[in-house]
């Protein structure tokens, strides 16, 4: 380089400097115009990777709602939609199998009934004493106490409902058999407490203090109050809360396929009974054939069932927040 | 008291039939999350032995272990939230930062909620019939892992999506005012000051994933080898803990093994739970 520099006139010199700079400047500019196509094109993947992952959840309902409708249509197509819904008798591997469903649909509308008619009042009562009447601190150890209600899983609340709650349905109602549809109700009862509790505390939070300020000032005490004032004005909160329990019931099946004995009966308060989802997870470990695909069947009703509630309970949360 | 006693005796007794009424229901909560606790660890953790604890079961033997339901727990946790964590987050981030067509941000939303409302013994079945079937992942801990997948993301969204919108818009007028982009805002301010809620979201999830016992039942099945590699684990059947116990308490009347593994839940529950309130008050205190 030396050499060749001494060999040049001095105007050269200056000549190839400019040069040079002017190279680097290009070739800074072109790295900065690469690096700028690199970063846009960064940019242009990420935009699309997060696109992909928000698109992920409606893929997902779409893949279940599509393998839960062409699965299970089959098997109602060819036992025949009115003897598959309403028919009264199960006898799935019976020489002469009958696959009639209606026990299995009644049972899960009044266990989930039943489970409402006790989880709602005591639910709606203790987040009224959340979110009224309890002082912070002891606030403070129910809220913990209903979390972890909510956090202990299914077979753990079956586990005791069979050792504790069938041996009792025994003795208290003199039955052979404690597994029945009372002692799946009272299981349901406490599994959906903390959904209802939550859901109600938070719209009780929500209503205006001067609603209630203003009932106190006209004389109300506080519970009056709480019950003629607070409580209508939280309505429509309240029946989300009541409308997500109904889906937890309904949808549950361990722990009900451990106390509620799983014999195809009707419905009826002391005897075993199977709900959708218990017929579903009892034979389908086994089950080929039609009876394979019957189990589908199931399934998909008690998919329409789930649905229905998540559609009722947009439509209550969008109506609330409308009111509002 | 001049004025209790001026109210009718009608408003006295409403008075105190709902205020006792009230009470009991909390206390009724209360007591019974107390005896459910107290009722399992009572029963279940004088059986929590050391051979329960750390060996396999075996039939020759006549013993019962439960320490590869304990390692298959661990594993589809570990195998779910690597593969849920990215996608649940990424969606989180596309709808707060990236979405602007309030149409499809709506759709999302419903369908994560939707999600969220589909029972576990249905994920179980579609499981069953797509990962272990469709894609021939066989009854695996893969199919099993790829089906809590699914079931997992509307939880991780929701709670990220919910720190996310705790971050102050002044950070994001920061960022790109200075020049960064849209990714490079997302990956240096964004996601650190949200933290703490895809912690909570991690935490909650670890929580369902524990717990589930149908979604798993068909996918990951009920399996209790130990296997040497990755590769042969979760390509095997193997039931969690949760699992394990329906097994043992349904199939085959253990009862001791079953409060056992159920005092072991329990605890699990605990932990996750003081966990999950110990990020949530942190996510507080910065926002």
């Amino acid at each position: 380089m030396d050499m060749e520099q001494v060999k040049k006139p001095l105007g050269g010199t200056v000549l190839q400097t400019a040069h040079e700079t002017q190279e680097k400047v290009n070739n800074e500019a072109t790295t900065r115009s690469m690096r700028k196509i690199l970063r846009d094109g960064v940019e242009k993947v990420m935009n699309g990777v997060f696109f992909a992952c928000g698109m992920m959840a409606i893929m997902a309902v779409l893949l279940i709602t599509g393998y839960m409708v062409v699965a299970g249509l089959p098997a109602i197509g060819e036992i025949g939609v009115t003897e598959f819904l309403f028919g009264t008798q199960w006898a799935s591997t019976a020489a002469e199998p009958k696959f009639g469903i209606l026990p299995f649909i009644l049972t899960s509308v009044w266990g989930t009934l039943g489970a409402i008619l006790i989880g709602v009042p005591v639910g709606l009562l203790t987040a009224v004493f959340l979110a009224k009447v309890a002082s912070p601190e002891v606030a403070a150890v129910v809220r913990p106490a209903v979390e972890l209600l909510a956090g202990i899983p299914s077979v753990v609340y079956g586990l005791i409902g069979m050792m504790v709650l069938v041996p009792a349905m025994m003795d208290i109602f003199n039955l052979n058999n404690g597994t029945c549809l009372l002692a799946a109700i009272l299981v349901l009862a406490i599994m959906i407490l903390p959904s209802i509790i939550s859901v109600s505390e938070t719209a009780l939070r929500a209503v205006p203090r001067e609603y209630e300020e203003a009932s106190l000032a006209l004389g109300a005490t506080k519970i009056e109050t709480i019950f003629k004032v607070s409580i209508p004005a939280a309505k429509s909160g309240i029946v989300a809360g009541v409308v997500l329990g109904v889906g937890r019931a309904i949808g549950e099946a361990m722990a009900v396929m451990m106390v509620a004995g799983n014999v195809a009966n009707m419905p009826g308060l002391f005897k075993s009974v199977t709900f959708l989802t218990t017929a579903v997870a009892k034979e389908m470990s086994y089950a080929s054939g039609l009876q394979r695909q019957a189990l589908f069947s199931i399934a998909l009703v008690l998919f329409i069932f789930i649905m229905i509630i998540n559609a009722l309970l947009n439509f209550v949360l969008k109506k609330g927040d409308k009111h509002d | 008291m001049i004025e209790t006693e001026k109210r009718s005796l009608k408003r006295r007794v409403y008075e105190s039939v709902f205020k006792t009424l009230v009470y009991a229901s909390a206390l009724l909560t209360v007591a019974l999350l107390v005896v459910l606790i107290g009722y399992v660890f009572v029963r279940g953790i004088p059986h929590i032995t050391a051979q329960l604890l750390f060996t396999a079961p075996s039939a020759i033997k006549d013993t019962i272990g439960i320490l590869p339901n304990i390692l298959n727990t661990l594993y589809i946790i570990i195998f779910t939230l690597i593969i849920a964590l990215p996608i649940g987050v990424g969606a989180a981030v596309y709808l707060t930062e990236y979405a602007t067509n309030r149409r499809l941000i709506s759709v999302v939303e419903f369908a994560t909620e939707t999600l969220a409302g589909i029972p576990s013994i249905i994920y179980g079945l579609v499981g069953m019939l797509f990962f272990a079937q469709m894609l021939g992942f066989k009854t695996s801990l893969l199919s099993g892992g790829c089906t809590l997948v699914i079931m997992i993301l509307p939880t991780i969204i929701r709670t990220t999506q919910e720190s996310l919108k705790t971050v102050p818009a002044s950070y994001r007028e920061g960022a790109l005012g200075l020049g960064a982009t849209k990714w490079y805002m997302i990956r240096t301010i964004i996601l650190p000051s949200s933290l703490n809620g895809i912690v909570t979201g991690c935490i909650l999830s670890i929580g369902r994933i524990v717990g589930e016992s149908a979604a798993l039942l068909f996918t990951a099945g009920v399996g209790t080898v130990v296997s040497g590699s990755i590769i042969r684990t979760f390509s095997r059947s193997g039931g969690t803990l949760s699992v394990a116990l329906y097994m043992y308490v349904s199939e085959r009347g253990e009862f001791d093994v079953g409060f056992a593994i159920a005092a072991i839940l329990m605890i699990l529950v605990l932990i996750i739970n003081g966990g999950a309130k110990l990020a949530g008050k942190k996510l507080k205190n910065k926002a």
